[in-house]
């Protein structure tokens, strides 16, 4: 009985481990761990900057408002009306694209996804790895390529700041072609730590973006459940004085 | 005030149903933690009626709006998110309490004689709150809703002669669309909630007639006392009212920790592709229904056989509703003198142990795709078909293992304490 155990764990394991290892959780690689801290305004209020400026552009978060944003993030209705509403006219707008849905189409060929819940249908760590992961390929239309999300058609916007990256693959040992390593080409703005915590804050952003109720309702809950763990003491209480006399 | 209620009861039975079903509705003293579910799924079914309500007042049933309305109601609504989570838990913990209700049933023997009607009304209970999840899960117009919509609407395809008509018949179109949105939200508001509040009032009523079980499952009402009243029993109000708030705040306590700290419950109660709106052109990766219905998806998918002449996808469906029409048949299933799982022999321990793991199994296969390999060895599909025979070993082969299993004496009077 058990030599046919052990025959079975070991004709069995082999499609076991090649099963966990074709999948992985951001496309060809695993997710890099990102920080994700709701209680620090500053962070989200650079990433609501940086989303503003670049993303906007092009991706709307048409479910979202421009002064619900304000008012969540500490940023005064001015300063959201002088900085961060070029696509709109009041602060009750809500946050639409620069870029008209057609024009993306034509120049993209996909038009660019609304962001409102993007890291709510991916995962934040997905967000933050896909945005340091866009590298040089000459053989895709916009130049770039991304190991997170392959051929996708989105360019690296801010390549300017991350600088250039290349692509390293190698063979393993099944002998297929699988990521190895980035090699910096170019230089950016920003040094790579720079860059990795600016990534983060427009993470952070888009947590916050994808569900602004998450700001309060782990506050919220705290109270709740000390309010029926009170409760329950009390209905404890009565329950055990009506049934004293059940024998 | 006194005045008052005589009035009233002069034209309607008041103090009548008060007493009959609260007050002098005598219950076995020894419920135990089993008992609590039908209050619960009771209080749960008021949940959803009430956070329903407040749903609809901001809910457009528009292809084009579905979606955003539901983010407006996430982010502008005052509160909306709180009323959307409960909501979308309830719906979640209406099908906890259920099952566990049901296997209660399964525990005691609640569903035996003389109370084969109960059972069966809350058999129905069940089917309408499925059609009522499964519609209710197109509503927010999510990527998966228009999947899983389009998924279970085209298994009518497989019955034939009358199957793809339909299936056309009950989307309204030829895909699911802007028709079918709007007669799902139709019935998830209006047609079954009212048809579940009859049911579960039925329901009710007939337990009241035959009396509750018990964990003992004997009948309380053969051993009376000199004044007429089982020995056994003691008025439902105030002692299991009081017991109930006791139950119920444990319960909320486990469901505002699920809405405040964990809404989608990583992806169990919200799935990640629902927050794409529905995209006709693209397909999630998994098509994959909710948690409670992944049993019955997976026996669905186990075959994979044309025998008998007759398509696989139609063997599947056959399955798939011979797996959930089969429950009503338990109460004449079951040969065993004994009711309650106390007195039963080793046989209907281990079927029951063996059912219960099948069906959690078969439910989390039923998340993942037939061709990997999740568990150990084999490719899930193997695992599905070995499951389901199980599935349904523990109800076809009922009528042999309980005639057969060796029982011990069954008390007169419940065991207390």
């Amino acid at each position: 009985m058990r030599k046919l155990l052990i025959l079975m764990l070991i004709l069995g394991l082999p499609s076991g481990v090649l099963a966990a290892g074709g999948l992985k959780s951001c496309g060809t690689v695993e997710c890099d761990r990102v920080n994700i801290d709701l209680g620090d305004k500053a962070s989200l209020q650079n990433g609501a900057r940086i989303f503003v400026n670049f993303c906007l552009s092009c991706h709307s978060a048409s479910y979202m408002r421009y002064n619900r944003m304000g008012h969540d993030l500490g940023i005064s209705e001015e300063l959201v009306k002088g900085n961060l509403t070029f696509a709109a006219e009041k602060v009750s707008d809500l946050m639409k694209a620069v870029m008209p849905k057609e024009d993306a189409r034509q120049w993209f060929g996909v038009a660019p996804p609304d962001l409102s819940l993007i890291a709510r249908s991916r995962k934040p760590a997905w967000v933050y790895t896909y945005m340091r992961s866009f590298y040089r390929d000459n053989k895709s239309p916009s130049g770039w390529n991304n190991v997170v999300f392959a051929n996708v058609a989105m360019p690296h916007v801010l390549y300017e700041w991350q600088g250039d990256q290349r692509a390293v693959f190698k063979k393993d040992v099944h002998g297929v072609e699988v990521f190895d390593r980035f090699e910096i080409e170019r230089v950016g703005t920003m040094d790579p730590k720079e860059y990795d915590r600016a990534m983060r804050d427009l993470t952070n952003f888009l947590t916050y973006l994808g569900e602004p109720a998450k700001l309060v309702r782990y506050k919220i809950g705290v109270y709740v459940l000390i309010f029926l763990a009170i409760f329950l003491v009390f209905a404890y209480l009565l329950k055990k004085e009506y049934w004293k006399d059940v024998h | 005030m006194e005045k008052l209620l005589a009035w009233i009861d002069d034209r309607f039975p008041l103090t009548k149903v008060w007493k009959e079903h609260l007050a002098e509705y005598y219950a076995p003293k020894n419920f135990n933690f089993w008992y609590y579910f039908g209050s619960l799924a009771l209080l749960v079914l008021v949940i959803q009626i009430v956070t329903g309500i407040f749903l609809t007042m901001h809910y457009k049933p528009d292809t084009e709006l579905a979606f955003a309305s539901v983010e407006y109601i996430m982010r502008d609504v005052e509160w909306g998110w709180l009323i959307r989570y409960m909501h979308s838990t309830g719906a979640s913990f209406f099908f906890i309490m259920v099952y566990l209700h049901m296997f209660r049933a399964l525990l005691y023997g609640s569903h035996r004689h003389p109370r084969e009607l109960v059972w069966l009304i809350g058999m129905f209970i069940y089917i309408a709150l499925m059609a009522e999840a499964f519609m209710g899960y197109l509503l927010p117009w999510g990527n998966m809703s228009y999947w899983g919509a389009q998924v279970i609407v085209s298994l009518f395809d497989a019955i034939p002669v009358i199957g793809p008509a339909l299936s056309e018949w009950l989307r309204g179109d030829f895909v699911v669309s802007d028709a079918t949105l709007n007669r799902f939200f139709a019935f998830h508001v209006i047609a079954i909630p009212l048809i579940l509040v009859a049911l579960v009032f039925m329901h009710i009523v007939a337990l009241h007639q035959v009396g509750s079980n018990n964990p003992d499952g004997i009948e309380i009402k053969k051993t009376k006392g000199a004044d007429g009243l089982p020995v056994d029993g003691i008025p439902f109000h105030p002692y299991y009212t009081v017991k109930d708030i006791v139950g119920v705040t444990v319960f909320l306590m486990i469901f505002a920790a699920v809405i405040f700290f964990a809404p989608e419950l990583w992806g169990w109660f919200l799935e990640p592709d629902n927050f794409v709106p529905a995209n006709i052109l693209q397909t999630p990766s998994e098509i994959v229904p909710l948690w409670y219905f992944t049993p019955f998806y997976s026996i669905l998918r186990a075959n994979v056989y044309n025998f008998f002449w007759i398509d696989a996808k139609l063997w599947g469906v056959i399955f798939m509703g011979l797996s959930i029409v089969i429950f009503f048949f338990l109460p004449w299933l079951d040969r065993s003198p004994a009711k309650s799982i106390r007195y039963r022999g080793k046989m209907y321990k281990t079927a029951l142990g063996v059912f219960v793991v099948s069906f959690i199994i078969l439910g989390y296969l039923g998340t993942k795709s037939p061709e990997v390999v999740s568990l150990f060895w084999f490719k899930n599909v193997f695992w599905v078909q070995g499951f389901t025979v199980l599935y349904f070993a523990f109800f076809f082969l009922m009528p042999l293992y309980t005639k057969f299993d060796k029982i011990k004496p069954v008390p007169e009077r419940v065991t207390w304490k």
